[in-house]
């Protein structure tokens, strides 16, 4: 299932965290070779994980991470604009409505529709929060799966070559494309909102009370 | 339309003031225009202090402040840190303190239903800007879908404000343009459109939409419209 998590409650979850943490540095470090910082524990984090970002997490069924993203506002610190304006020909990307999502994990052994399943969720927070685009930094492998599932990403703005090659990006989100990802993932529309709704409190009941 | 040229009114107001009271006459007009019982924004600096405006009673602030509400309200309690919005009613109201402290806030007027968009600033800075309102489900559900754009960007608005009067704080630093949404808003100044802009800036019009979008909050407009008017004025761009 997929849960929605702030850093500050990530202890509610320590097998989650645990292997989330893990996971990352699998990926990023192991697997990618990107230059990150992997703690004694194994855990791979950066200062954007101090700040309370919010964590779109794929939780398997043993209760371990099964893939994840992360969400921070471009209206305060965040990766894009921190390190990477050479990608958005100097524009600091600063919207309420437009918020970053960095790294973007899926373990070793994630199930195939994991990765639509995190690109559903992350429609879901544009849809329940009223952000309108993510901006995004991602690998080259990365495209190659955003393309998969059906959810490729505007690029800003690239540098590097090859697998080196990391890229900003945007994504936007129709109706239609939300309801692709959501057969990719294989998980109903109601389903996924109501993961949401298990997170973030129930919705209001509007037209229940109607029909009441 | 009348609608949208008072808020783009009262928000340009607000960014000339120089001094915090403006914020309450801002507040107040806006509650007026959006025809809600109350408005209230609330911040915490990076000190720890505190600074609030809005149209909340002043028994109700006296009260509030007096039984340390601040600890037990399931807004702040929700919010805190958080930054994404929230419909009061998908908060935890369920312990026996939050539903007193229910009852006595609406006994005062507050309303039955709430909206609170949390701000995370610089440096710690956190700051909560909520609407309330008596109503029922229906009409509220209605006016949370139909007014969330305009109060996020509210919400930042007068956030940018407060921090303009923190001490160490240079206005210009979150406000001045890149040189490419100079461009893109320059153009778009011309009477170009959004293809012709894209195609003379040589981007895609995704992110030609997201230049704009930047630029229109760095410029503390409601729209695109708006945001070019903001340029023009200000002097960053000429045409």
């Amino acid at each position: 299932m997929i849960r929605y998590i702030y850093a500050n409650d990530l202890n509610n979850f320590p097998k989650l965290k645990r292997s989330m943490f893990l996971d990352r540095a699998d990926q990023f470090k192991t697997r990618l070779g990107w230059d990150v910082q992997v703690n004694a524990q194994g855990e791979e984090r950066d200062e954007y994980d101090a700040l309370n970002p919010l964590y779109v997490i794929w939780e398997k069924a043993d209760g371990t991470h099964g893939g994840s993203m992360r969400l921070l506002p471009t209206t305060s610190s965040c990766m894009v604009n921190d390190h990477f304006l050479n990608l958005t020909d100097g524009v600091r990307i600063q919207s309420p409505l437009i918020w970053e999502c960095t790294r973007f994990c899926l373990s070793r052994d994630a199930e195939s529709r994991t990765a639509a399943a995190l690109m559903l969720a992350g429609g879901e927070v544009m849809c329940g929060f009223g952000v309108e685009h993510y901006v995004g930094v991602f690998d080259a492998r990365m495209v190659r799966i955003y393309r998969m599932i059906g959810s490729s990403p505007e690029i800003l703005g690239a540098q590097g070559e090859g697998r080196e090659k990391i890229s900003v990006g945007l994504w936007s989100f129709t109706d239609q494309a939300r309801e692709a990802v959501a057969r990719r993932a294989g998980i109903s529309l109601e389903l996924s909102k109501n993961w949401f709704d298990r997170s973030f409190g129930r919705a209001p009941q509007y037209a229940l009370a109607r029909t009441a | 339309m009348a609608m949208k040229q008072r808020l783009e009114l009262i928000l340009e107001e607000l960014e000339r003031a120089r001094e915090l009271e403006a914020l309450q006459a801002a507040i107040v007009a806006l509650r007026d225009l959006f025809s809600v019982d109350h408005m209230v924004y609330h911040w915490v600096n990076s000190d720890g202090e505190q600074y609030g405006c809005g149209t909340y009673s002043s028994d109700w602030v006296e009260l509030y402040v007096a039984k340390d509400y601040l600890r037990i309200d399931p807004v702040i309690v929700g919010c805190y840190q958080n930054f994404h919005p929230v419909d009061w009613k998908r908060l935890d109201w369920s312990s026996k303190a939050a539903r007193t402290f229910q009852a006595e806030a609406i006994e005062h007027g507050v309303g039955n239903q709430g909206f609170s968009v949390p701000i995370r600033g610089p440096n710690g800075q956190f700051a909560l800007y909520t609407v309330s309102h008596n109503c029922d489900d229906e009409e509220w559900g209605e006016f949370t879908e139909q007014h969330r754009r305009d109060l996020i960007l509210i919400a930042h608005e007068f956030n940018k404000k407060a921090l303009d009067f923190e001490p160490s704080r240079t206005p210009e630093q979150s406000r001045a343009l890149s040189p490419r949404e100079v461009d893109a808003m320059t153009l778009l100044a011309m009477g170009y459109s959004r293809a012709q802009v894209a195609d003379t800036l040589s981007i895609s019009e995704h992110t030609l939409r997201v230049y704009i979008e930047s630029a229109r909050f760095k410029l503390g407009a409601m729209n695109t419209t708006h945001a070019v008017a903001r340029a023009m004025s200000r002097g960053l761009i000429v045409v």
